[in-house]
């Protein structure tokens, strides 16, 4: 019996830019669009910082009075470091809106942000080696 | 989506807080096709019972047999799921998975940005349906091992049988597993993990 072929594909110098966004419905040949993101609990075009699936959030004071349920849920559930999709699980809140959640807290310094470790050109090498000792202790 | 009010949201058992130390997360991607176990890898080396995760994406004309030209906007949930593993004090490794739609993962910003790497699982019952997401793998330069899940009803190829069918490069590990076993699950993490380091020492001497 002999398996299904796949043949290898090679990087692309950059990752495929998105096709722009038209005003006009598609042409033909380009039915589909890019999805966008939905923001949901805001419609301002803030800022947004950089906030990874696993970027660790820690709650830095107690809801103030003037907080939106979700920003006080938010809080509460960060006393211990929790990740932006762990979050996302626990409020049943698609990532674009813990994201957007976030970035206000982020900018009323009511949470504090644990940076995500991320792959680079050059991977860390005593990072790849305590994650190795680490899955050896499982 | 309606949001749940806060008195009935559970957070993380007591147990599955992670300590004040946690410094940083990693993250790591397990993709294949539809049934192929990626749930199942997650759940049998995670310490926390597997979350789900989603991102809603609109999209024009999903599905939608648009013949009037009209403006028709279709907006798609695409769900993870995803576990974690406490590697120290400080540092912490989490796995996401996912329970389908293949072609919309590459448009989740964010989710193999980052990404230490991949791991691909098959089912050799139906092979082809890994090789597109290998293919943006590749295209992306996000570096991934193959783990080939065994079915007990599975066409039984060997390893080189199959690194030729998929097209492997030399240096990519392919391994096979039982996605359902923690050790066996763990060993397929490990053997990514050693890829990447492999990675990481032919690049420091170059």
């Amino acid at each position: 019996m002999i398996p299904p072929q796949r043949r290898r594909r090679h990087p692309t110098q950059e990752p495929p830019p998105p096709p722009p966004l038209k005003l006009e419905g598609p042409k033909d040949g380009e039915g589909e669009r890019p999805p966008e993101r939905l923001y949901i609990l805001t419609g301002e075009d803030g800022e947004r910082a950089p906030i990874d699936l696993v970027t660790l959030i820690v709650a830095r004071a107690d809801p103030p009075r003037s907080a939106a349920p979700e920003q006080s849920a938010l809080l509460r559930l960060c006393q211990s470091p929790l990740s932006v999709a762990e979050i996302s699980a626990y409020l049943n809140l698609p990532i674009s809106v813990v994201t957007v959640l976030l970035t206000e807290l982020l900018t009323a310094e009511l949470v504090q942000a644990r940076a995500p470790v991320i792959r680079q050109a050059r991977a860390d090498r005593s990072l790849l080696e305590a994650v190795m000792h680490g899955l050896q202790k499982l | 989506m309606d949001f749940k009010s806060s008195d009935t949201i559970t957070g993380p058992r007591t147990e599955d807080h992670l300590p004040l130390t946690a410094q940083a997360a990693a993250k790591i991607v397990i993709v294949g096709g539809f049934g192929v176990g990626k749930t199942t890898m997650v759940g049998s080396v995670s310490e926390i019972k597997p979350l789900t995760t989603e991102e809603t994406m609109t999209q024009a004309g999903i599905g939608v047999d648009d013949n009037y030209g009209s403006k028709s906007k279709t907006a798609t949930t695409v769900a993870m799921d995803f576990g974690r593993i406490s590697i120290t004090d400080q540092l912490v490794l989490y796995l996401f998975g996912t329970p389908g739609q293949e072609r919309f993962w590459f448009l989740w910003n964010g989710l193999f940005e980052g990404a230490l790497g991949a791991v691909v699982l098959v089912d050799t019952r139906r092979l082809e349906v890994s090789f597109d997401v290998m293919g943006r793998l590749e295209e992306r330069g996000v570096p991934f091992v193959v783990a080939v899940n065994d079915f007990p009803d599975a066409p039984r190829y060997t390893l080189d049988e199959l690194r030729q069918a998929l097209d492997l490069a030399e240096e990519i590990p392919i391994v096979r597993c039982d996605a359902r076993r923690r050790a066996s699950s763990r060993d397929v993490l490990m053997t990514l993990m050693s890829f990447l380091h492999s990675l990481t020492m032919s690049a420091a001497s170059t």
